[in-house]
C-alpha cells in the first residue's frame, strides 16, 4: 500500500507573525519557515507505517512555490521516501490543493493519504474533507489513532466531549490530530541521504487540473489590543459600572 | 556506541566566519568533503549584529556578490557621530574629527543574519552540508590530545536527564580538522583555549553586550543609508556607544553596546538602552514607529592584545570565538570573514601536502593578511578606552588613527567579571517605567525575539555552586544576573521564607553574557537541545 502525505511550508510556530506596513498580507520575508506541525505527525504516522510492514512506500506531496522544496527534504529525512512538488506562485486554495491530490491519488494508485486536519497558517481545516468528496472516498478526520487492517483502516477521532471510532475501506483520507503521535528528530546521516532521494516538480496544467481563484485576500489586520481591566471595590460598583458603563443590564 | 559520521572538515557554527571557511574550501578544492554544524533553527535564526558591513572580505570570497544576489542593498549615504549630554541636549562630532575607523564611506547597512543566509545557500551551491538544528554540544579528542571533532547533543533528554519517547542519541562527527566558529564566548572555544593554553601571555579577553531592535518606521522619517553612532548619555557607570542605522524596507536597526568591565552592579544594559530612545536625538526617528524584533549578543573586543592562538593540534578558532573583531571600527563581520578565508587556505594546503606544518602553515598566511595588519593597529584601542575613559580615550584614539601611529602597546589585565563593587558601595539607579511606546519591558521584549527552547529538557544554564547565586552574589552584589540578563532569564524569588534563584531558561537568548559577567564565574552556558533559542528575522 502506498501513502501520500500532505506537506505544508508554513510560518514556524516559533514565529510572532507580523502584519505588512500596508495591511496588505503577514509578512514572511526572512522568516523562519517550517513544516506544517500536522502535517509532520501525518507524516510520522505514515513512516511508522512504514517500518511495520504495512506501507510500501511513502510520498510527500507539496503544494506551492519552489521553496517547499525545502520541507519536501525534511519530509524525505523524517522517512518518506520521494516527494512531489505542484509548483505554483499563486496562492494556493484547499480546494486547489484537493484536486492536486485527487489526481496523484489516482496517478500514483494511492492506498492511504495521510494530511494534518489544517495547517497553522490559514487554518482552514478543508483539504482532506474535500478531498473525500472530490474522490468519493471515506475520511476520517481528526485521528488520534490509525489502525490499518487488511482493506480497512481503523481511525479513532477526536471529537467534542469524546472519541469516536470509524472504520473506513481503503483508499481512504485520514486527517491528524495532535494526539496521534510525537513526530521524531531527523538524523543527521538521513539529512545527508534525503538530498540524494527523488523530489519531482509537477504543477496543475501538467497534471491536467484547472485552478480558478476564487478567493481575494482584501486586507490584513492586527488584532485590536485590549484595554486593561480595573478592579472593583464591591458588588454595588460592579452593578453600577455594568449598567451605566458597560450598559450591558 | 554513538554513531559517527567522517568528514575532512567539520565546521562549528554558520555565523560569517563558518560560512567563508567553508565556502573557500570548497572553492579551493571541490572534493573536500565539509559540513557546517548551527544550532539555530535555520542559518541565521541565531546572528544578531548592527550593521555596517565592510565588504572587503567579501569583495574577496565572491566578486561578483552583485549578480549572485547577496543582500547588500544600502550604501552608507551619511555618517552622524553624537556625543549625548544628557536626556536631552547632544552634539554632533565634526566629521573631520571622526577618528578613521569609523568613517564608513564604501560600507553597506545589512542584517548580518541576512548575509548569513545568502552566503548558505552559497556554499550549499558549493556543495557544503549545512545542518541547522544541531549543536555541537562536546570536543571530541584523539589518544594522543588533538581534536578528533564533535559530537552533537542528545535530542528527547527530559528536564530531570530522563529519556522521552523521542529520545535520540547524539551523533560523532569526526574530520581531519575541525574549525570552532560559534562567536563570541563559544561555549566549545572557551574550552579549547583552557585545555591548550590558547590565550598564554595574552591580555584577558574583553566583552561588551550589545542590545538591539529593529523597528518600521513612517516613511517621511526613514532616511536609508543615514548612520548615527554615539556616546555619552545615558552610560554613566560604564563606557559604550549606541547605533542607529536606517536601512531598507523602512526599517531602523538601534541598539546599545555596554562594555561588560562596568563596576556598579546596579546597571542594567537592558534599561539603560530603553531610556537611550526616549533621547530626542533617536525619538524623532523612533516615534510613531513599531518595533518589530529585539535581541542581544556579546561582544569579543579585546582586540589583537587578546587575540589567542588561533590553531591547535586538529583545529581552528576563527571569528569571534577566536576574538578577531576591530574594536575601534566595532565590525567584526569582515574581520571573521577574513578570518575564516585565510584558515580554508592553511587547511586546503594542509589537507593536500600532510608534511606541512598547521601551525605555522596558518600562521604565515595569516601574518601577511590585511587583517593581521587590521587588527595591529588598532591594538591600543580599546585598552585606551578602558584606562582613559570614553572621553580621553577617544582623543588618545584620535591621535594614534588620524595623526600618527604611537610605537607602543597599551594594555588592559584586567578582568570583567571581577570589577563589581559591592552593591552598598554603589549607587542604586532609578530607571523610568517603560511607556509602551518607546521604551518596553523585559518580557514584551524577549517575545520579539522568537525564543523558544523545548520545556522538558536540562537545563543549558549550569551553575557549577547552587549556592552562590543566592550566597555571595546575593548578599555582596545583590544578584547582578537580575539586571545584566536581557531576557529577564534569572530572577530571584521568595521561597519557604527564603530567597531562591529562578532560572527561566526558555526565555535564554543566547548572549552569553551571565557566561562571561557572574562574578563567581559560576554559570556555564552549554548548548540546549538543537533548534532552541531565537529566530530572528533580519538580525
Ligand atoms: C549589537 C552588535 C552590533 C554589531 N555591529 C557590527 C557592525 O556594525 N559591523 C560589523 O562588521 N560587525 C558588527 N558586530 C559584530 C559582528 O556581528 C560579529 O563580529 C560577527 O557576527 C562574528 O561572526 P562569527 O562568525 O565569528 O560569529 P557569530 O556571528 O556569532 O556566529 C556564530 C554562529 O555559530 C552558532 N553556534 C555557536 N555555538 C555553536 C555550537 N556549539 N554548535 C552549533 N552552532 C553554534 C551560532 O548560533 C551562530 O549562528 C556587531 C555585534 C553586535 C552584537
Ligand atoms: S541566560 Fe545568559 S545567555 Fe541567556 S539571555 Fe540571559 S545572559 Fe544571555
Amino acid at each position: 500500500m502506498k501513502v501520500l502525505v500532505g506537506v505544508k511550508r508554513v510560518i514556524d510556530y516559533n514565529v510572532k507573525v507580523r502584519v505588512k506596513s500596508d495591511n496588505t498580507d503577514v509578512d514572511l520575508a526572512n522568516t523562519k519557515m517550517a513544516m506544517n506541525p500536522f502535517c509532520e505527525i501525518a507524516l510520522e504516522e505514515a513512516v511508522r507505517l512504514k517500518e511495520a510492514g504495512v506501507a510500501t512506500e511513502v510520498i510527500a506531496v507539496s503544494v506551492g512555490t519552489s521553496a517547499s522544496q525545502e520541507q519536501l527534504r525534511a519530509a524525505m529525512a523524517l522517512g518518506a521516501d520521494r516527494a512531489i512538488l505542484v509548483e505554483t506562485d499563486e496562492v494556493a486554495e484547499p480546494l486547489h490543493v484537493a484536486k492536486a491530490f485527487a489526481k496523484l491519488m489516482e496517478q500514483e494508485d494511492i492506498g492511504l493519504v495521510m494530511l494534518g486536519k489544517q495547517s497553522i497558517d490559514s487554518d482552514n481545516n478543508q483539504v482532506g474533507q474535500m478531498l473525500a468528496a472530490l474522490t468519493g472516498r471515506p475520511q476520517g478526520t481528526f485521528a488520534s489513532k490509525v489502525v490499518v487492517e487488511g482493506e480497512q483502516v481503523t481511525v479513532t477521532r477526536e471529537i467534542d466531549g469524546g472519541l469516536r471510532t470509524v472504520r473506513l475501506a481503503l483508499p481512504a483520507i485520514v486527517t491528524a490530530d495532535l494526539r496521534l503521535n510525537e513526530p521524531r528528530f531527523a538524523k543527521l546521516p538521513d539529512i545527508m541521504k534525503a538530498k540524494r532521494k527523488p523530489l519531482a516538480t509537477t504543477n496543475f496544467a501538467d497534471l491536467g487540473v484547472t485552478v480558478k481563484q476564487s478567493m481575494r485576500l482584501d486586507r490584513v489586520d492586527v488584532p485590536s489590543v485590549r484595554s486593561g481591566g480595573v478592579k472593583v471595590e464591591s458588588v454595588d460598583e460592579l452593578i453600577s459600572k455594568l449598567k451605566d458603563e458597560a450598559k450591558v443590564i | 556506541m554513538r554513531e559517527s559520521m567522517e568528514f575532512d572538515v567539520v565546521i562549528v557554527g554558520a555565523g560569517p566566519s563558518g560560512l567563508s571557511t567553508a565556502i573557500r574550501l570548497k572553492q579551493l578544492n571541490a572534493d573536500l568533503n565539509v559540513c557546517v554544524l548551527e544550532k539555530g533553527s535555520e542559518v541565521g535564526a541565531h546572528i544578531l549584529s548592527g550593521a555596517v558591513f565592510e565588504p572587503r572580505a567579501l569583495n574577496e570570497l565572491f566578486p561578483d556578490w552583485q549578480e549572485l544576489g547577496a543582500p547588500l542593498t544600502t550604501p552608507v549615504t551619511k555618517d552622524e557621530v553624537y556625543l549625548l549630554k544628557g536626556e536631552q541636549g547632544e552634539r554632533e562630532i565634526p566629521h573631520a574629527l571622526v577618528p578613521k575607523p569609523m568613517v564608513n564611506d564604501g560600507n553597506y547597512i545589512i542584517s548580518v543574519g541576512n548575509l548569513c543566509r545568502w552566503l548558505a545557500e552559497q556554499a550549499e551551491g558549493l556543495g557544503v552540508e549545512v545542518f541547522p538544528g544541531f549543536a555541537a554540544a562536546e570536543i571530541l579528542f584523539h589518544e594522543d590530545g588533538s581534536v578528533k571533532g564533535v559530537a552533537t547533543g542528545d535530542m528527547g533528554v527530559s528536564a530531570s536527564g530522563e529519556q522521552l519517547a523521542t529520545y535520540m542519541e547524539g551523533m560523532e562527527l569526526h574530520a581531519r580538522y575541525t574549525v570552532f566558529s560559534e562567536g563570541c564566548r563559544g561555549h566549545l572555544g572557551k574550552q579549547l583555549i583552557e585545555r591548550f593554553n590558547l590565550d598564554q601571555g595574552k591580555d584577558p579577553q574583553h566583552y561588551a553586550i550589545g542590545i538591539k531592535e529593529l523597528w518600521q518606521i513612517p516613511a517621511d522619517k526613514h532616511q536609508p543609508g543615514l548612520v548615527i553612532h554615539g556616546s555619552g548619555w545615558p552610560l554613566e557607570d560604564a563606557s559604550g556607544g549606541f547605533f542607529l542605522y536606517h536601512g531598507d524596507n523602512q526599517q531602523v536597526m538601534v541598539g546599545l553596546i555596554v562594555d561588560l568591565n562596568y563596576k556598579n552592579p546596579w546597571m542594567s544594559p537592558y534599561e539603560e538602552f530603553q531610556r537611550l530612545k526616549h533621547h530626542p536625538l533617536l525619538a524623532q526617528y523612533l516615534t510613531g514607529g513599531e518595533r518589530v524584533s529585539y535581541g542581544a549578543r556579546a561582544i569579543a573586543k579585546g582586540g589583537w592584545n587578546a587575540l589567542p592562538s588561533m590553531t591547535m593540534p586538529g583545529a581552528l578558532l576563527v571569528g569571534c570565538d577566536a576574538g578577531t573583531l576591530n574594536v575601534a571600527k566595532i565590525k567584526g563581520t569582515h574581520t571573521a570573514m577574513k578570518s575564516g578565508m585565510i584558515g580554508a587556505e592553511a587547511l586546503a594546503q594542509v589537507l593536500a601536502d600532510e608534511s606541512k606544518a598547521w601551525d605555522s602553515t596558518f600562521a604565515q598566511l595569516f601574518d601577511a593578511s590585511w587583517l593581521k595588519e587590521e587588527l595591529y593597529q588598532t591594538r591600543n584601542f580599546a585598552p585606551a578606552m578602558h584606562k582613559f575613559g570614553t572621553l580621553l580615550g577617544g582623543a588618545f584614539n584620535f591621535v594614534d588613527q588620524n595623526l600618527f601611529k604611537l610605537p607602543f602597546t597599551l594594555h588592559d589585565t584586567s578582568l570583567d567579571h571581577a570589577q563589581l563593587l559591592p552593591a552598598d558601595q554603589a549607587p542604586k539607579i532609578d530607571y523610568p517605567k517603560p511607556d509602551g511606546k518607546l521604551s518596553f519591558d523585559r518580557l514584551s521584549s524577549v517575545y520579539l525575539s522568537n525564543t523558544n527552547h523545548e520545556e522538558d529538557q536540562p537545563c543549558h544554564l549550569v551553575l557549577k555552586d547552587s549556592t552562590i547565586p543566592t550566597g555571595e552574589n546575593l548578599t555582596r552584589f545583590a544578584e547582578p544576573a537580575q539586571r545584566y540578563c536581557p531576557a529577564g532569564v534569572y530572577e530571584i524569588i521568595e521561597q519557604d521564607g527564603g530567597p531562591k534563584l529562578q532560572i527561566n531558561a526558555q526565555n535564554c537568548l543566547h548572549c552569553k553574557t551571565c557566561d562571561i559577567k557572574d562574578p563567581a564565574q559560576n554559570i556555564t552556558w552549554v548548548t540546549p537541545e538543537g533548534t532552541g533559542g531565537p529566530n530572528y528575522p533580519n538580525m
